[in-house]
């Protein structure tokens, strides 16, 4: 006979009801790991984007992500003769904020050379940009659909194509342009501020500027060898794709991963006290019960077995309430939030432990009953 | 246990004392009880309220150390100079003692069968001869029909009975009521107590029951009276 089965059987709805109180902190749980890996995944998504093997930046600087790097748009035709490159592209990024539908609109605008790497990893629907001036594709986070006009500094671009999952470290959704325009879009001067500049007689500089030249390599060349070739110019930097990676991870987004990571945890800690408390009711509330069962000569293993079954079956009910919650709305979530198989089944083990420690405190409680609290009234 | 013996009691004790405390905290709630309880006798625990008669009957259904004194059951030493001689006590009741209580105190997640049914487990009967002696035991009781019933379902004198199936489930020879009639009216009050006095007969058990409803003394085969831890 499962006491634990029974007992949760009789009170059902109040068990229930727990455990979707219980699931509902869990989901939150889970949606908290999930925008954890998200941030993460969203940092790595626009460097991984281009997919090159070398970032060429501003001497003395870790950019185009962690700091900001200007440098000459003609290094791409030397890093392109460079021995094992296979091509190479400028590339600019920028945010603006603009204004669609009437509502403000942050848009992460790269800027890249259609012919070159730097362009959208993917075309959902539409095509490529095929103009050299004033097409756009956009991710589709950004809300705008094909054929819309959108207009960002001074020009109105036409949406052309539309992408997937490209956003910045900062979760603005990503929208590729020509490198041109958006040399324009971020060099150009007002045309007031370009008349004083007339005036005073400074005008005419290059505006071939890029925030970085991405690199693709060829088969068999090594990224680092290549790197080392690039930092013996001097006046550049170059950065392996590894790097990159690592220096988005260690530097961009770390403050906010360890900001949710401790987050995450004492919301774990909640959870474990919540559950040692929900456990630990449920015992006291059957104190007399357990008297009982102790003066008829139930087995402390009897009553030990009612209490952890029960506790196991809060928190994996109330998991599942959880996972399946968030599973259904992390679509909405402003920001990705990425559940993969190996998050959801470490938090269920980790609710397993957690019960099973919680349960701890009402077993303590149940075998200090006095099994004389069953006489009298 | 050995075999019962007529002549022999199936509960003694001997020079019970059970006190509280040390100093000037000390309260001694038993001084020196020593009485017989034979089989197939229906016997009353009486006395004011703190005389020590809920005292005893733990000590007797072995939830309460005894500071001093003996105990047998059957002829079979189980307490000695206050210390237990079994080691597992809870296992001494469940094949040994049945306890009725005032509330009867049935476990609200189980109907009246799987009430009786769960002490038969609890002592390694198989879940089906289990079931079918709690039948078997509610049927004897007159509360066959509320077999399905969960406790809160029951009238009083319902659940005193399923009460009453339960502690005779294991067939045990002493069985231990503490005021099983003071929540009934004096009708099932005479009913409960008529039970008792046939279970005493047909189990040839014996029956220690602490009361102090006064519309039963009259079943009482036998009457201790404890003031201020004695027998009076």
């Amino acid at each position: 006979m499962n006491l634990a089965y029974r007992d949760i059987r009789h009170g059902f709805g109040r068990f229930i009801l727990t455990c979707i109180g219980l699931g509902l902190l869990l989901g939150v749980v889970l949606a908290m790991i999930g925008i954890y890996r998200g941030l993460v995944v969203d940092a790595l998504t626009i460097a991984r984007a281009p997919a090159v093997d070398l970032w060429i930046v501003e001497a003395n600087t870790r950019g185009p992500f962690a700091e900001a790097s200007r440098i000459p748009g003609d290094v791409r035709e030397a890093a392109a003769r460079l021995a094992g490159v296979e091509s190479a592209g400028g590339i600019t990024y920028q945010t603006v904020e603009t204004e669609h539908m009437g509502a403000k609109l942050r848009l992460y605008v790269i800027g890249y050379e259609p012919t070159r790497p730097g362009g959208p990893p993917e075309i959902l629907a539409g095509r490529g940009i095929a103009r050299s001036h004033d097409e756009m594709v956009a991710d589709q986070s950004t809300g705008l659909a094909l054929g819309d006009r959108l207009r960002v500094g001074r020009n109105t671009f036409s949406v052309v194509g539309m992408t997937r999952h490209q956003v910045s470290s900062g979760g603005d959704p990503a929208v590729y342009i020509t490198l041109a325009d958006a040399q324009k879009l971020q060099f150009d001067l007002a045309p007031p501020a370009v008349r004083i500049q007339q005036a005073r007689g400074a005008v005419g500089g290059s505006r071939d500027t890029v925030n970085a030249v991405v690199a693709r390599l060829q088969p068999n060349a090594s990224p680092e060898a290549v790197a080392e070739a690039v930092r013996r110019w001097k006046h550049q930097a170059a950065i392996t794709q590894e790097a990159q990676e690592q220096i988005l991870i260690s530097s961009l987004v770390d403050r906010a991963r360890r900001q949710i990571g401790l987050f995450t945890s004492l919301l774990l800690v909640v959870s474990a006290v919540i559950i040692a408390l929900i456990i630990y009711t449920m015992t006291i509330e059957k104190t007399k019960q357990i008297a009982t069962l102790k003066l008829i000569g139930a087995p402390d293993r009897t009553i030990i077995g009612m209490i952890v079954q029960q506790a196991l079956a809060l928190g994996l009910i109330g998991f599942s309430i959880g996972a399946t919650l968030i599973a259904s709305i992390s679509g909405y979530f402003p920001r990705r939030v990425v559940l993969e198989a190996d998050n959801i089944l470490a938090l269920g083990l980790v609710v397993v432990v957690v019960c099973l420690m919680a349960s701890g405190l009402g077993v303590r409680a149940a075998l200090r009953v006095d099994p004389a609290t069953a006489l009298g009234s | 246990m050995a075999g019962a013996m007529a002549d022999h009691p199936l509960v003694r004790c001997e020079r019970i004392s059970k006190h509280f405390g040390e100093g000037e905290t000390r309260v001694d709630a038993l001084r020196n009880v020593s009485l017989d309880v034979y089989p197939r006798q229906l016997v009353a625990l009486l006395g004011p309220s703190g005389s020590g008669k809920t005292t005893l009957l733990n000590i007797i259904g072995c939830i309460l150390d005894a500071s001093s004194g003996s105990m047998a059951f059957d002829g079979e030493t189980v307490l000695s100079e206050g210390r237990w001689l079994k080691s597992n006590l809870r296992q001494l009741r469940l094949y040994n003692i049945g306890f009725i209580f005032q509330f009867h105190n049935l476990i609200p997640f189980l109907d009246a069968t799987d009430n009786v049914a769960l002490v038969l487990q609890l002592a390694e009967e198989e879940a089906g001869a289990a079931r079918a002696r709690a039948v078997e035991l509610l049927d004897y009781l007159e509360v066959g029909h509320r077999r399905n019933a969960m406790p809160a379902k029951l009238s009083g004198g319902e659940a005193q009975r399923v009460a009453i199936a339960r502690a005779l489930a294991n067939r045990p020879r002493i069985i231990l009521a503490d005021e099983p009639t003071a929540a009934l009216d004096s009708k099932r009050a005479g009913i409960v107590m008529d039970l008792l006095r046939k279970v005493a007969v047909e189990q040839d058990a014996a029956v220690i029951v602490v009361t102090h409803d006064e519309k039963i003394f009259d079943w009482f085969d036998r009457k201790f009276t404890l003031r201020d831890g004695r027998l009076a």
